[in-house]
This record gives structure tokens, C-alpha cells and sequence, in this order.
């Protein structure tokens, strides 16, 4: 179909029902542009990303969409939804359903470059900390005072075992 | 910092000078940077950005790092300071107008700047005038050294620097060359070097970034993959595409001025008279036309103005620039009419005359 006002191939197709009596347009993209019926696209990185995400993450299962993070609480399903990760545990928890995603971004897997000098100190303890910080959090929540009084002082502790440099 | 101060001058990034600045403006590293033992921006609770950002700002504090930077808690600057920082690529957009604790420390010659509390706890960002691609990673690495001294990134082996988004992992690293591309545009071959750039991965861009149309000819060439290469590797990547849209670049300004020089004279010449006499100008009509006058000076075909002096007037006809300078908030009418009063008085300055 030829675009109605040039003779483009038409893109946009809209069907307007106006007092009952039905109205279409055909037109190409350049022509709907210039009557301002489609504005002119810009390049939306942020949900291109949400459709390369959607499409790629794999094949929705049970034993995924009830995945939970224990360190921060995001669920699968949430992560699909926005695009972002809840913490750096996330890239363990949901390893199984980055793997495609991460072909398709970069067409790979794994880390090729700089590692930082001193790496990471103390895994366990960084990963404890975390997960301490979410219960203080639910604690809190929760109107816990004294639970999240004693969290509190266990997070201090831990932290002062934590400062680098 | 005084802010104010600011709009006096045009910063790093619209210097002017370095290697092949009549057609690269700028070259840019930014680095996203996570703690380990917290969760990301997006998904911390009001308490723990609040500590992130104390936690941060304190270590950035101890930093031995020169030049010192300065620290700018975002949510005490009012709107117009902020949107002044993005103007000026401080900050993002979305550093500026999300809610929360937040802040951005900035070098004194503003080409250094590290946002706190962005999509990433951290996101450092070296700026170099020219095509400088090479010294700004020198730059960013020391910075980054400097940093991972006294915070525990997330890292992992598999994946390296771990990020709120998965388009970030790995490296962490986004690199951009900003190229003033006017001739391609005339010529109408810059669709084609678009569609070269993307079938080898490297992103294009407009002047502001994510979502922006590349007003005034300017556009960011930068890397998309930031897993499975070195920092070293994607730099040489982008360091060795850009000479060759130099190359036809150049190719289409002599062509034009082989050609058409009296249609491009006439064109250069049409828009330097336009700033200095219109009385009602749009960001979007400065920004055409002093790309028109960019190119004119840069082809000897106008005398009078020299290109620092276009670059900063790039910068300072924006919309919180121009309000800065005016001392005074002003409506997208009034702007319009300050900004055209602005441009003749800068331009007069120059004195009238035309070659």
C-alpha cells in the first residue's frame, strides 16, 4: 500500500471512527511525522534494552519466575520487568537465565580486562554483610526495634573488619 | 565550587584544542562502579542510600587524589544548578532529577567527575579535549586504582565489575569520542557511516547522550559490549574507527568547498549574520546555525570569530546557561528572546565585518 501523500510505501496505518463513519489513513513514516501523528522517533536505549531483555532472558519457567534473591529480595519476574538487577548477588542467583542475555548484549560470558588489585577482600564477609543489611531492613519494616538494634551492632562490628586501605 | 562562575568559561569538553579538534570535541571514559555489600541503587531502601552516600563521600574525602575535587550534594542545588551540571556533562540527567541522597564530586577544570548514588553506586567519568582516548584511560585507571584502595567493589572473576544493569558488566566502561560532523550531515552520508559504526558494535549518539537527537551536528561515537574485552581492546576498537570518519569528513568539506563553496559561503555567511541580528532565537536554531559558523571558521571562509569563542557560545545559549548569565530565571519565550539579545552582543564583540 502507497502512502497517501506521497509515494512512499505506507507504514502507519490508523482507523479513526468519527460520528460513526470510519476514516483510514495510510501513510509512510516521513509524512505521519510531518503531520505530527507520529512523533519523530528517538533512539530509546532504555527500552530497546527492555525488549532485548524480555526476548532473550529464556524461556520462563516455574523454578524461574519463583527465583528469589535471599540477599536483596528481588524476584526473577521483577528483574524482567525493569531492566535492572537488585544486587551483586543477582548475577549468581539468576546465572542460568543471564547466560543468553549477556551472549546477545555482548556476545559473551566472561570478564576479559581489568581486576582490581586487591580482589575482593573477604567474599564471604561481603556477601554476610549484605544479607545482614536485608534482615535489618525487614527488621525495621517490621517494627522489630530490638532485632534490628542487635543487627545494627553486628553490621558495625563486621564492618570495622571490612575497611580497606 | 561557585556554579556561577561556571557559565564564564566552557570547561574541558568544549575547550577547544588538542588532537583534531577541529572535528573531535571531546573524548570520554566513565567506569561503573558497585560496593560489594550493598544492594544496588535502584533496590536500597531510603536509610542505605543515605549511609552509601555518606560512606562514599567520606572516602572520596580521604581520596590522595590530585587535582582535590569538590563535593556537590545534589539535593541542596536547586533545579536550574542541576540542570547547569548536565549541560556542562557533569552529571546525567537522571543524577539530576532522580530523588535521594546523591551527590557528584568534580575537578576544578571539570574533567574529572564522580556521580554517587546514579544507577550505580559509583560513576567516575574522565573528560579530555581532542581526541585523547588513551590519556583519559591512563587517567580513569589511576582514578579507579585510587578508589578500589578504599572500597570493596563488586567484583567477580567471571563477570568483573558487577552493575545494575547487564549492559554495563564486565569492564564497566563506556568510552566516547564527541565529533563535530557537518560536512557528513550536508553531504548527506552520515546515515551511511551510522550504519558502518553499528554493524561493528559501536553506538552513535546525540550531544547529550542516551535518547538525544544530535543537535548541532554533534554526535557520540561510543562502545556497546562491555563483557568478553579488555578496556584495552575497546578503546583501540573505537581509537581506530575514528581517524577514518575523520578522513570523510575532511573528504566532504573539500568536496563542498570544491563544488559548492559559493552555496556554502552564503550558507556560513546567512548564519553568522543570523545570531548577530535575530531577536527571538531557539536552542535548536543557535545550535544549527553555529554549527554552520563552526564549519565557516574552520574552512577560513569566516575570520572574525575564532572557535573557543563558538564552542563556548555552544554552552552558554543553553537553557540554564543562558538563565545563569542573565541572573535571572526566564520562560521558553523570554529565553528565546535573551538568548538572541545574548548572541548579538557576544557576536558584536567580534566586530561585524565579514570576509
Amino acid at each position: 500500500m502507497k502512502c497517501q501523500a506521497c509515494d512512499e510505501a505506507a507504514t502507519i496505518h490508523l482507523t479513526d471512527i468519527v460520528n460513526g463513519h470510519k476514516r483510514e489513513v495510510h501513510l509512510c513514516q516521513a509524512c505521519a511525522e510531518k503531520r505530527e501523528i507520529l512523533k519523530h522517533q528517538e533512539l530509546n536505549l532504555s527500552a530497546i534494552l527492555q525488549t532485548v531483555i524480555g526476548q532473550h532472558v529464556g524461556p520462563l519457567t516455574d523454578e524461574l519466575a519463583r527465583l528469589t534473591c535471599p540477599s536483596c529480595g528481588i524476584k526473577y519476574m521483577e528483574f524482567k520487568a525493569e531492566g535492572r538487577l537488585g544486587c551483586p548477588q543477582d548475577y549468581e542467583v539468576f546465572r542460568a537465565a543471564l547466560a543468553p542475555l549477556l551472549q546477545r548484549i555482548h556476545r559473551a560470558e566472561r570478564h576479559v580486562g581489568k581486576v582490581p588489585a586487591h580482589v575482593v577482600r573477604n567474599a564471604a564477609l561481603q556477601t554476610e554483610l549484605m544479607e545482614l543489611r536485608q534482615h535489618l531492613r525487614r527488621a525495621v519494616d517490621a517494627e522489630a526495634y530490638e532485632e534490628a538494634a542487635r543487627l545494627r551492632d553486628l553490621i558495625r562490628q563486621k564492618e570495622s573488619t571490612d575497611e580497606p586501605g | 565550587m561557585n556554579l556561577d562562575s561556571l557559565t564564564q568559561n566552557s570547561g574541558e569538553w568544549l575547550r577547544g584544542n588538542g588532537a583534531e579538534c577541529d572535528i573531535v570535541i571531546s573524548s570520554r571514559i566513565r567506569l561503573a562502579r558497585n560496593l560489594s555489600s550493598f544492594p544496588f541503587t535502584n533496590r536500597v531502601s531510603a536509610h542505605q542510600k543515605a549511609e552509601i552516600e555518606t560512606l562514599l563521600r567520606e572516602r572520596l574525602a580521604k581520596l590522595e587524589f590530585a587535582p582535590k575535587l569538590e563535593y556537590l550534594n545534589i539535593p541542596t542545588l536547586t533545579p536550574l544548578d542541576r540542570q547547569l551540571l548536565v549541560e556542562r556533562q557533569l552529571i546525567s540527567r537522571e543524577l539530576a532529577n532522580t530523588d535521594g541522597p546523591r551527590g557528584v564530586a568534580v575537578a576544578p577544570l571539570e574533567n574529572v567527575s564522580i556521580m554517587i548514588n546514579e544507577e550505580d553506586h559509583l560513576r567516575l567519568q574522565v573528560m579530555r579535549s581532542g581526541f585523547s582516548l588513551d590519556e583519559a584511560w591512563q587517567d580513569i585507571d589511576r582514578l579507579d586504582d585510587h578508589l578500589e584502595s578504599r572500597i570493596n567493589y563488586a567484583f567477580s572473576e567471571e563477570f568483573g565489575y558487577l552493575t545494575a544493569c547487564p549492559t554495563n558488566v564486565g569492564t564497566g566502561m563506556r568510552a566516547s569520542v564527541m565529533l563535530h560532523l557537518p560536512a557528513l550531515v550536508l553531504t548527506k552520508q552520515i546515515e551511511k557511516v551510522f550504519r558502518a559504526l553499528q554493524k561493528i558494535n559501536l553506538a552513535v549518539r546525540g550531544l547529550y547522550g542516551e535518547g538525544t537527537r544530535a543537535s548541532g551536528d554533534f554526535y557520540q561515537i561510543s562502545n556497546q559490549v562491555t563483557l568478553g574485552k579488555s578496556e584495552v581492546t575497546i578503546l583501540t576498537e573505537i581509537r581506530e574507527v575514528i581517524p577514518q570518519i575523520i578522513t570523510y569528513e575532511r573528504q566532504a568539506r573539500t568536496t563542498l568547498t570544491r563544488e559548492s563553496r559559493q552555496a556554502l559561503h552564503d550558507k556560513v555567511s546567512r548564519a553568522f549574520g543570523t545570531l548577530q541580528s535575530a531577536t527571538m532565537m531557539t536552542s535548536e536554531e543557535t545550535m544549527d546555525l553555529l554549527s554552520s559558523v563552526r564549519l565557516g571558521v574552520n574552512l577560513g571562509l569566516i575570520e572574525d570569530i575564532t572557535i573557543p569563542t563558538v564552542n563556548e557560545l555552544f554552552l552558554q545559549t543553553q537553557p540554564a546557561h543562558l538563565q545563569k548569565l542573565m541572573g535571572t530565571p526566564l520562560d521558553g519565550e523570554e529565553r528565546n528572546s535573551a538568548r538572541a539579545r545574548y548572541l548579538r552582543n557576544r557576536l558584536r564583540e567580534t566586530g561585524p565585518g565579514l570576509n
